[in-house]
């Protein structure tokens, strides 16, 4: 029953939001819906840390005849990072949000998306996941189009338009996957994989399904609805979308690619490479040369895409075990690079650091605020993003991928670059005299606060995070574990 | 049969992706129910056709013995229901859009945008 809980409690949160409440009870509702979440996130971590991996068979049909809830290491860890972020934004929501969001319009597809991201990172069963999917996809669409402007609006059909293309690739992959297996559940399509000798007929579904999670994850040649939206809806949904969506696509990735598509190495891990570098670096280079704090950033999550993917393309436990940390940290930091650029808005009244500046003299800890997310990006040492390359580094090293580790080495200098730009613009630079700014409270920099001060923890007690990671990393590499815990 | 409806899905998604290249929003929204509805039709087919075969073990079929998977149908039936949501939203966005815009031209979208970047440059 306990994997069913964060399904759960933001699908009650969700209709009790439809009610049309005040805004003070909205809010609050919105704050302690998302650590209800958290709490049970926290849970299920520590139920699969101590007991293994957890099942859950809905309906009490057994797999692979029902559908199939699992929580393993690396879901777990998912659903803990997801909820963390979801609460931050919970907390950022309040004072953020713009008129068109507000009356709990806003709580009633957060919640939405919250329930489709914990099944997608809690299913067992391809359908299901798109089912997931498809829910949380609904959702951001209406969250990425309300408000009646033209340039959301605009931003929205781009969105729209490529995700749903996605979305139909991978239920074409689906059919093509059922057609093949006649089964739908990951643990029994994995073993049958095992056991079949002939598994070319697996590239066209693996193929169908690896575009779909490409545009949904945004990597190389499938990236371009990203850029086009990201930074056109409020800050908060902005920064919501850029920590969870495209995750869910990296996630999907690692899973299918660890569990059954193992046929052909290879040629996919090639293929995984090369599309890993183009998208380290195209991303980079996109983002170095934009102006809007937004727009950088939102190429820079392109970027750092790119790191995840390289992960699951070396393919050995150390490489998974750094695109596992790697994708922690980055969720974190992301997210929080987000919540800063808002604050800079709300404090500047801008998002292009040209007509911004002075900033470290006037407000220095917005600067460290700043400087805490961009530094763990860029991997300065101390902080968490530095660790996360480190071994994604060390282990193309160890496997003789030298130039996907140099790619990825000089992917972190453009990154730096993107970074020390904002830094120069709105922070060095002298702030013209007569600019106003306003004054920023304690509870509007929280959620900042709080994760800014993870992604220096998971810096500072790096090796245990670790530790975990590789644990998760290990029952994705050694598919065994899983098969037998789902089907007894 | 089986042949017949491969072509048939296979003209559906040519017709879907040449919908979705045109640069009217209304046309492109077509495309996505084409496109849709031949995804449907490829996992429908997934299974095999089987004229007459019974759905559950334990049922005598029309021909003795052959059964077919309902399976698949019970996935396009929730892929139908899931498309038509996606549809009926589209089609709200794309009245949103035109009544704020005016235009059903996805390429007008990027001109007004390079003119609004050349004033925010002014």
């Amino acid at each position: 029953m306990t994997l069913a809980i964060p399904i759960l409690i933001p699908l009650v949160f969700m209709i009790f939001m439809i009610l049309r409440l005040p805004e003070r009870v909205t809010r609050t509702a919105g704050i302690s819906g998302s650590t209800l979440m958290l709490a049970a996130a926290v849970f299920i971590l520590i139920k699969v840390k101590t007991e293994g991996i957890q099942t859950l068979y809905l309906g009490a049909w057994e797999a692979p005849y029902g559908i199939t809830f699992v929580a393993d290491p690396f879901s777990a860890l998912m659903l803990v990072v997801s909820s963390v972020i979801m609460m931050a934004i919970s907390l950022y929501a309040i004072h953020f949000l713009s008129s068109e969001y507000r009356s709990g319009k806003f709580y009633i597809f957060f919640f939405t998306l919250a329930v489709g991201l914990n099944g997608a990172f809690l299913t067992g069963d391809v359908f299901n996941l798109y089912v997931w999917i498809e829910v949380m996809l609904l959702s951001s669409f209406v969250l990425m189009t309300m408000g009646k402007t033209q340039d959301k609006l605009r931003g929205g059909i781009k969105y729209l338009a490529l995700n749903l293309i996605g979305s139909l690739f991978f239920l074409a992959g689906i059919g093509l996957l059922y057609g093949k297996t006649g089964t739908l559940n990951m643990a029994h399509l994995a073993q049958i994989v095992q056991s079949s000798e002939q598994t070319q007929w697996l590239n066209t579904p693996a193929m169908l399904i690896f575009l779909a999670f490409g545009i949904k994850s945004a990597v190389f040649p499938l990236f371009f609805w990203l850029p086009a939206s990201y930074h056109r809806p409020n800050i908060t949904v902005s920064s919501m979308f850029a920590g969870l969506l495209t995750k869910v696509g990296v996630y999907a990735l690692i899973r299918f690619f660890t569990l059954f598509f193992v046929q052909d190495p290879s040629f996919w891990h090639n293929l995984i490479l090369i599309i890993a570098g183009f998208t380290m670096v195209v991303g980079g280079m996109a983002a170095s040369t934009q102006y809007d704090t937004r727009r950088i950033l939102s190429y820079h999550i392109i970027s750092q895409i790119g790191y995840m993917v390289m992960g699951l393309g070396i393919f050995t436990p150390l490489a998974i075990a750094g695109a596992v940390y790697f994708m922690i940290h980055n969720m974190i930091a992301k997210t929080n690079t987000f919540l800063v650029a808002g604050m800079i808005q709300k404090v500047k009244g801008s998002f292009d650091p040209k007509n911004i500046g002075g900033l470290f003299t006037e407000s220095p800890f917005l600067a460290v605020l700043f400087i805490i997310p961009a530094f763990a990006l860029a991997g300065i040492p101390p902080l968490s993003g530095f660790f996360g390359k480190f071994i994604l580094i060390k282990a193309g090293i160890e496997s003789g991928q030298y130039l996907i580790t140099a790619v990825a080495v000089l992917t972190g200098l453009l990154t730096l670059y993107s970074m020390i730009k904002i830094w120069n613009e709105a922070f060095l630079k002298k702030g013209e005299a007569d600019s106003e700014t306003k004054k920023l409270t304690f509870s509007e920099a929280l959620p900042s606060v709080i994760l800014g001060l993870i992604s220096v923890l998971m810096g500072i007690f790096a090796a245990p995070v670790f530790d975990f990671a590789s644990e998760a990393a290990e029952v994705l590499m050694e598919n065994t574990k899983y098969i037998e815990s789902v089907l007894k | 049969m089986e042949i017949i409806m491969a072509i048939f899905v296979g003209i559906l998604y040519a017709a879907g992706v040449y919908l979705l290249l045109r640069r009217s929003i209304l046309k492109f929204i077509i495309g996505i129910l084409f496109f849709s509805n031949a995804t449907n039709l490829l996992v429908f087919l997934s299974a095999g056709l089987i004229p007459g075969g019974a759905a559950f073990v334990g049922e005598k079929s029309a021909n003795g013995t052959v059964l077919t998977d309902p399976l698949p149908q019970a996935l396009v039936l929730t892929a139908v229901v899931i498309g038509l949501g996606v549809v009926a939203f589209t089609l709200a966005l794309k009245y949103k859009y035109f009544e704020v815009s005016g235009t059903d031209d996805l390429d007008e979208m990027k001109q007004e945008k390079s003119e609004t970047n050349l004033k925010e440059e002014k």
